[in-house]
């Protein structure tokens, strides 16, 4: 099957994932959806590396995965956080950046 | 002996005894910052005595590697220019730290930080006529604006907070011009002989004649506003008017001379060429900012902003003198730079203490002050003299080089600018009828008149305008050699009088 | 040339008068004026010593010089602080110190009532010593220090009741209109230095010949304009009238005897570089014929009695001023004028004050009248001073305004007949005014206003006035004799030899007094009379109006100077305001807006955020594919 296929629903995935964070609110959506991004990128990285003929694809994979691990750990922890302090896990409540 | 070390290390040491001190004595601290001042002022005049006349080079050099990797250089030296404007600075200092006993109440600082910034600056001040390393000056040009920021920011009166940022931004984007031509001086050096910063081994540099217009410009434009010359000059009346008088003293009488110091100092000698090329120019903005800042005056209702805008027009004068190219004219600029400092303090220092009464710095608040307070009126008065360069005033004989420098070989700029002395007349008069002249008006009728401090203050003021205008040949004499130097260097001779042979 | 040391003391004794009146305080109050004027007294004392000196040394041998000090040495630029007395400048010596005195004896009474008299006394000897460094100094720039130290000197004393508005701004007005001639000394000054390399008076006196007629033609007028600002002549003459706000005794010294002079002085001691500037030359006549008949018009309708004594030094300083732009034949005669003026005018001056005196400080000879019979002290030495000023023989005028009148005739070319002619109807028009003040203040009935007790003015006030009045009358004939200033005076002037006789001097004298007998006959004819209104009237010609105004001097300076000056100043401060600081504000607000605008990007939403990531991300895709593609 012809690599770029794979990349095909990479950016599909990608796009997905990018309209989901600028258009859903609850913020678990928007988190999901930020997984779907970084899953979107692994899935290119691994696809180059097959192309590539070497390991270097996959092994930055791994990195994002690591990195999506610890974000989801101190993402959801925020969530929560707001959650349990205002009953409302919608991102535009929380809107406190601006001041 | 090291001299220059040792003057700018001194103000340091009181600066450090006065942050020690307890915060509640203030009458210490004042003290304090007074026998430094004193201190500092005894060795600059020792220094003056061991000064030799005829020696055109730096003297007291003292060089010490700072940052060797890039060829950076504590280093320090005089020649008479810097030496005079040393002696200025330092006679300033004890004058200003004793008039303005009480200005630092109020402050949104302590006192005590009042004292700090004051003894810091002076270091500074030392420092940036001193320095022979571009490096070092460039640090102390612009590390002189923090302390002046603070004073003003700190302890000014009404808009200080704008006033001093608009001081603060107008200084650093000169800053910065000059900057971007001191590094490139730098690395032309570092292309013909070996990176320096040694403004010795800098003039010696190869330019084209583009490239020499363009670092011109760097140094000329931050200078210019320094100084101020026409139109860089606004932030001037604006800083003046919010900085409390002690500030505005330092900041007229001395950091402004930086701008026509470095004229001389760095533009003239490191860019000769390009300095012929944009003489034309300068002369005509010096003329404009003589008679600008004369009708300016004219026009101004608050007290401080007309004496901001006489230093306009005065140091139009300043520049005149020294593009003019004539001995007379350099010598004239350089002694009309120690001069000014004094006129412009006593101007500065007796409005102080008018305002300080008063609570009010519009003129025609005042009235009929002669009445009421004559030892304030009569100060107020002579220093507007002073001002107007009335002969027989130390401030006439520096005017009247620079007009005749300017003459013998500029006389139409001459002569337009000679019309500034019929202005001169008008805004110091002015003020003077309305403020010290006619019925004593109301709200004035319980001014109190100076008291000894003040007294003291301002006598040795009077003293030297005095002194100066009968007898200035003790300072020609030192600055005479240094000019005719600079004049010869740049290829200049005066011109001959026009005597033909009948 | 010979040498002194003890020129300076001259200079010094009113000096330290001043500086100890002035820095003492009120602690000198008591004997302030004692002392001031025993310093000016033996700054007299020190000129009549040098005077005798002078006359018992040979001829090249009076003039002498002290060198005090290096002043101001620049390259080729030197300038000593020296002092030259020579014939010339021992006149004024004498004139200053000596009338000087006198008036400080006169100024103890008057101003005994006044808390200030200490200060005025400082400021009398502070002119003193300014008005001495002015004729004593060997050099241009001396003499200019001198110059506006008698300027300030006049500005202290105009304004020495400045408490009164409108006499702060008649002192103002006159520093201010003062200035402007000391641009043009200052100009002079300049141009000496560049042409000839020097500013000393015997350097430039020497260069004079290897220099162009150009430069000199430029110096002289700038010397003009310095005179004219000085002396009150035409165009700068405005500021005289309103000088009158001072003290009496003060526009006796300043405005009448010394300090107005000083024009004639510098002219007269520039004649070297007027004689070789033919055009300057002629300028000087003709602002010195045009103040003449300017000052004896604006004489004419003057109610208040000092302004009309001071249209009238006006006006005699115009005929000094024309005597000095003649020429060699004119140098002299001018001089002798401005002498014997000096008596008479001071003389009328005091007399003048003595009035006012009397009665309760009234100024408006309208509401004089009689006085002879309450005054005849001041009655008699005003009428002799009268007499001299009308130059009926054998008073001082006389002498002097008929030398003068007779030099113009004798100028040579058409001009003469002109200047001549002119110098006589001044004469007569001076006679009309003259006498009109003299009928008002002494003849006709008392019209004065209730309360009014006038009395003969203590010894102190009259004493110098008789002293004066005997100089008025005998000043004139010991000059004269034998040409007595003539000879003292001649060998600093170049005369060319004899000039040819228009008319014969007697026919001189026969006119002038002939058009003197007409005006007087014409002011005893309209003001001799019992119904003199004690208002001026209302209903007379356009040319009275217009005299009455000053003939709109003030007007047109106003109009054209003052104005457009005040305009031209709120111009630049609305230009300094909207441009200049207008385009730094533009450059902070442009900052301030766009920060302002992009802040609303910050609106705190995080999908917004996220939304604005991916449009620049998408953008830099973009960019990156334009590139490269």
């Amino acid at each position: 099957m012809d690599a770029s296929n794979y990349l095909y629903i990479s950016a599909l995935l990608f796009t997905i994932g990018a309209v989901g964070v600028v258009v859903r609110r609850n913020a678990i959506v928007v988190f999901m959806c930020i997984e779907l991004m970084l899953n979107a990128a692994n899935l290119s990285f691994v696809t180059f590396s097959r192309i590539n003929g070497n390991l270097d694809g996959q092994v930055m994979a791994f990195f994002t995965m690591v990195v999506a691990a610890c974000e989801v750990v101190v993402g959801l922890a925020i969530i929560v956080a707001i959650y349990r302090s205002r009953r409302s896990a919608s991102v535009d409540d929380a809107s406190l950046l601006k001041r | 002996m090291k001299w220059l070390t040792l003057l700018m290390f001194l103000p340091l040491v009181g600066a450090a005894v006065v942050s020690v001190l307890p915060k509640a004595n203030e009458k210490a601290a004042k003290q304090a910052a007074l026998v430094t001042t004193i201190a500092v002022l005894l060795v600059t005049v020792a220094m003056t005595l061991n000064f030799e006349r005829e020696n055109v080079g730096l003297q007291f050099v003292e060089k010490y590697a700072w940052i060797p990797s890039f060829g950076i250089n504590f280093a320090v030296g005089l020649d008479a220019i810097a030496l005079v404007l040393i002696l200025m600075s330092t006679i300033l200092a004890p004058i200003v730290v004793l008039a303005g006993w009480n200005e630092a109440h109020g402050g949104r600082w302590s006192v005590k930080t009042f004292y700090i910034l004051i003894l810091v600056l002076e270091t500074m001040m030392i420092g940036v006529f001193a320095a022979t390393d571009l490096f070092l000056f460039y640090v102390i040009f612009e590390a002189m604006l923090i302390p002046v920021y603070f004073l003003i920011g700190g302890f000014g009166t009404g808009e200080r907070a704008a006033a001093a940022v608009k001081f603060l931004i107008y200084s650093l984007v000169g800053g910065l011009l000059m900057l971007a031509s001191i590094i490139a001086l730098f690395v032309m050096s570092g292309d013909q002989f070996g990176h320096t910063f040694d403004i010795n081994e800098l003039s010696q540099l190869q330019m084209s004649s583009t490239t020499q217009n363009l670092l011109f410009l760097g140094f000329f434009i931050a200078f210019a506003i320094k100084a101020p010359v026409w139109p860089f000059h606004t932030w001037l009346p604006d800083a003046a008017a919010s900085a409390s008088p002690g500030t505005s003293v330092l900041l007229l009488g001395v950091l402004d001379k930086v701008g026509t110091f470095g004229m001389i100092r760095y533009c003239l000698t490191l860019f000769p060429e390009a300095s012929k090329t944009f003489t034309p120019l300068i002369l005509i903005l010096a003329v404009i900012s003589i008679l600008y800042g004369a009708f300016l005056a004219i026009g101004q209702k608050d007290i401080k902003r007309l004496i901001a805008y006489t230093s306009i027009s005065h140091f139009g004068f300043i520049t005149l003198g020294i593009f003019a190219m004539t001995t007379q004219g350099h010598s004239g600029a350089v002694l009309y730079m120690f001069n000014h400092a004094f006129s412009t303090a006593a101007l500065f220092l007796v409005a102080g203490w008018m305002i300080s009464r008063r609570g009010s710095s519009t003129i025609s608040d005042f009235g009929g002050l002669q009445r009421v307070t004559p030892v304030l009126a009569w100060s107020f008065f002579f220093a507007g003299l002073s001002s107007l360069a009335l002969p027989g005033l130390s401030s006439f004989v520096s005017e009247f080089l620079v007009l005749v420098g300017t003459f013998t070989r500029y006389p139409v700029h001459a002569i337009i600018a000679t019309f500034g002395i019929v202005l001169a007349a008008l805004y110091i008069l002015i003020p003077v009828q309305k403020a010290l002249h006619g019925p004593t008006t109301p709200g004035n009728e319980n001014l109190k008149d100076l008291n000894l401090r003040e007294k003291i203050a301002i006598a040795p003021v009077a003293a030297i305008i005095v002194f100066l205008g009968f007898y200035p040949s003790p300072l020609l004499k030192i600055i005479n050699p240094a000019t005719t130097n600079i004049i010869a260097q740049l290829g200049f001779t005066d011109p001959a009088p026009s005597i033909e042979d009948k | 040339m010979s040498i002194s040391t003890s020129l300076v003391y001259l200079i010094g004794l009113p000096f330290a008068g001043a500086a100890i009146l002035l820095l003492g305080g009120r602690r000198t109050d008591k004997w302030g004026h004692l002392l001031a004027t025993a310093l000016s007294a033996s700054s007299f004392a020190v000129g009549v010593y040098h005077l005798f000196q002078m006359v018992n040394r040979p001829v090249e041998m009076r003039p002498t010089s002290q060198k005090l000090f290096e002043w101001i040495s620049v390259g080729s630029f030197n300038v000593d602080a020296g002092l030259l007395l020579d014939q010339l400048s021992i006149c004024f010596v004498l004139l200053i110190t000596g009338v000087g005195t006198l008036i400080h004896i006169y100024s103890i009474a008057y101003m005994s009532e006044d808390r200030d008299r200490r200060r005025f006394f400082a400021y009398l000897n502070l002119f003193i010593a300014a008005m001495l460094l002015l004729v004593l100094g060997d050099s241009y720039l001396s003499l200019y220090v001198g110059w506006e130290g008698v300027g300030l000197a006049s500005y202290l004393l105009i304004g020495f009741w400045n408490q009164k508005p409108a006499y702060a701004t008649a002192s103002k007005k006159a520093f201010v209109m003062n200035r402007v001639g000391d641009m043009g000394l200052s100009l002079a000054i300049m141009i000496a230095f560049a042409t000839m390399g020097t500013v000393s008076f015997a350097g430039v006196a020497e260069q004079v010949d290897n220099t162009s007629e150009a430069a000199l033609t430029a110096m002289g007028i700038m010397l003009l304009v310095a005179a004219a600002g000085k002396s009150a002549q035409f165009p700068l003459q405005a500021w005289l009238g309103d000088a009158m706000a001072g003290p009496t005794p003060v526009s006796a010294l300043i405005h009448a005897a010394t300090m107005v002079t000083a024009g004639v002085y510098l002219i007269t001691r520039s004649n070297f570089v007027f004689d070789a500037a033919p055009t300057a030359q002629l300028l000087v006549v003709i602002v010195g014929a045009i103040t003449l008949i300017f000052g004896a018009l604006i004489g004419t309708a003057k109610d208040d009695i000092k302004k009309a004594l001071a249209a009238s030094t006006m006006s005699q300083i115009g005929y000094m001023i024309l005597a000095t732009g003649l020429g060699p034949i004119g140098y002299a005669f001018a001089i002798m004028h401005l002498i014997t003026h000096g008596f008479f005018k001071a003389g009328m001056f005091l007399g003048a004050g003595s009035v006012m005196h009397g009665m309760n400080d009234e100024v408006n000879m309208r509401k004089y009248g009689a006085l002879r019979h309450f005054m005849p002290i001041t009655f008699i030495t005003f009428g002799i001073g009268y007499l001299a000023i009308l130059g009926v023989p054998p008073f001082a005028g006389f002498y002097s305004k008929d030398m003068i009148i007779e030099s113009a005739f004798n100028s040579g070319g058409m001009q003469a007949i002109f200047l001549g002619s002119l110098t006589l109807i001044g004469a007569a028009i001076t006679a009309f005014y003259m006498t009109r003040v003299m009928i008002l203040t002494f003849a006709g009935t008392k019209r004065w206003d209730e309360g009014v007790e006038p009395h003969e003015s203590p010894w102190l006030m009259w004493f110098p006035m008789a002293v004066l009045a005997v100089g008025s009358v005998t000043s004139g004939y010991l000059l004269y004799h034998d040409k007595a200033l003539y000879k003292w005076l001649s060998p600093l002037f170049e005369d060319h030899g004899e000039h040819e006789e228009l008319l014969k001097p007697i026919v001189v004298s026969a006119l002038a007094l002939t058009m003197v007998a007409i005006g007087v006959s014409i002011a005893v004819y309209k003001y001799m009379r019992e119904n003199i209104e004690t208002v001026a009237p209302e209903n007379v010609s356009w040319l009275t109006k217009f005299v009455r105004k000053d003939l709109m001097q003030d007007q047109f300076n106003e109009k054209f100077f003052m104005r457009p000056g005040q305009l031209l100043t709120k111009a630049l401060v609305t230009t300094e305001d909207v441009v200049v600081d207008g385009s730094v504000r533009g450059v902070a607000r442009m900052a301030i807006g766009s920060g302002s605008g992009l802040r609303g990007l910050q609106n705190g939403f995080v999908r917004s955020y996220a939304a604005l990531i991916l449009v620049g991300a998408l953008t830099l895709i973009a960019a990156i594919w334009v590139v490269v593609s």
